[in-house]
């Protein structure tokens, strides 16, 4: 065990891993763009939907039943699909990205809008403002904790997923899964998983610092 | 993309078979999962300085990719169905864990003093009160736990088990696609027949909860 370890630490840190167009740093460049890029994607598709949702209080049936339909779509079936409907381009990785991640925005989304005080939106009614300002006055930024909760669950899920664009011949940190396990070498397995793992907890601790920080108004 | 109809009728044994190892990977996961984060859970909920690390530990495993997880069981267990259940049960546990915890705290305190000054022990309260007054907020995260790992096993067919994901492996390699067909539809099917059972077994355990509704 501790062999495995030092073995990984050299695999890490050892200079030649990080340059070249199979190095760490390009890779890492690959794996964020996809990670990324679905997620903007999927909370531009998911975010307007679930405001909608929550403002207006129909298709919550629909939100819910999306959300356990998402969870269920099996990813690595997905891609295959979708690459053998439309042959070797990023497109099957990114379909399957958005798709898993589409669903956590849009409940939390809604979950945060209907956790809103209807009080609260009586008396924004009440004084006069018009729906779009009860929307994005008052509602939008008393849920934005659980929007905001709902965004950090589908990056790290879209981050942790990424790993099988290298099933269908592309690239980022799943490269060195899957080279690693069709070599044989473990080492390059747990250097992979590893990365992957510190991008997820990484950018899911700048989320949450990005929230710290649009929330630094409100006590607690 | 057409659907070859014949290859259906001539592999029913081999589909039914694969359906249901797919089903006992991902049911075997749930229970194991469930009987990890039980107790956790309830040393989450008493010892709050323990609560973050035990969500956040918890949180971390789930950001390593399942491709990942699988293969570094490998030295452990082999190429066997006890990486994949092993594996599995690592995913549940984020949302079981979250889930129960978040369950017990939201017993009122009103109830559990009652049952305090009833002269209720605390296993005797965390087993008779707690629990079923946190059952609602628990199964919620079961039903999540069952729909995810039906939608993972596939992902163990890279070391040789996955149940219907075996279908996929077979369908990119031979550039068919009615066996990736067929998997995602019949995972999909397994999915919502097993969260429509966990909705009527939480129908059946928490009757007081139903006349609000």
């Amino acid at each position: 065990m501790y062999e495995l370890f030092k073995d990984l630490g050299d695999w890490l840190v050892s200079g030649e891993q990080w340059t070249g167009p199979d190095g760490i740093g390009h890779r890492l460049a690959e794996h964020l763009q996809y990670s990324l890029l679905a997620t903007l994607v999927a909370a531009a598709i998911a975010l307007p939907l679930g405001l909608l949702i929550g403002h207006t209080g129909k298709g919550a049936f629909l939100a819910i039943n999306l959300a356990s339909f998402g969870r269920a779509l099996p990813t690595v079936g997905l891609v295959v699909l979708v690459f053998l409907a439309s042959g070797l381009s990023m497109w099957p990785v990114y379909v399957a990205l958005v798709a898993l991640a589409v669903p956590s925005i849009v409940t939390n989304t809604y979950a945060g809008m209907t956790a809103v005080d209807p009080d609260v939106k009586d008396a924004a009614r009440g004084q006069g403002m018009r729906w779009h300002q009860v929307l994005f006055q008052v509602e939008l930024p008393l849920a934005l904790p659980l929007i905001m909760t709902g965004l950090r669950l589908a990056l790290i899920q879209v981050v942790a997923t990424a790993t099988i664009a290298a099933y269908v011949s592309f690239g980022g940190l799943g490269r060195y899964v899957f080279d690693g396990l069709a070599q044989r070498d473990l080492v390059q397995v747990l250097g992979g998983a590893v990365l992957v793992a510190l991008v997820a907890v990484v950018l899911d601790l700048g989320l949450s610092g990005l929230q710290r920080v649009l929330f630094r108004h409100r006590p607690a | 993309m057409t659907v070859d109809w014949s290859w259906i009728g001539d592999h029913t044994d081999d589909l039914t078979t694969l359906t249901f190892s797919h089903l006992q990977a991902a049911l075997s996961a749930v229970f194991f999962g469930l009987l990890i984060s039980l107790p956790l859970a309830v040393v989450a909920h008493r010892i709050r300085p323990l609560r973050g690390v035990l969500l956040g530990l918890s949180n971390v495993l789930f950001t390593i990719p399942s491709i990942a997880v699988f293969v570094l069981l490998l030295p452990v267990s082999g190429l066997t169905r006890t990486t994949t259940v092993i594996g599995l049960t690592i995913y549940t546990l984020v949302v079981l864990l979250r889930n129960t915890v978040e369950g017990l705290d939201s017993v009122p305190a009103k109830t559990k003093e009652a049952a305090k000054a009833m002269g209720t022990r605390p296993l005797r309260a965390l087993l008779t009160v707690e629990l079923p007054l946190a059952l609602p907020v628990i199964m919620a995260g079961v039903r999540i736990a069952t729909v995810m790992s039906i939608s993972l096993v596939s992902v163990a067919t890279y070391i040789g088990d996955g149940g219907l994901g075996q279908l996929f492996t077979d369908g990119f390699q031979r550039n068919f696609p009615t066996p990736v067909i067929v998997g995602v539809v019949l995972t999909l099917l397994l999915a919502l027949v097993a969260d429509a059972l966990l909705v009527a077994v939480q129908y059946v355990l928490t009757p007081w909860t139903r006349r609000r509704a």
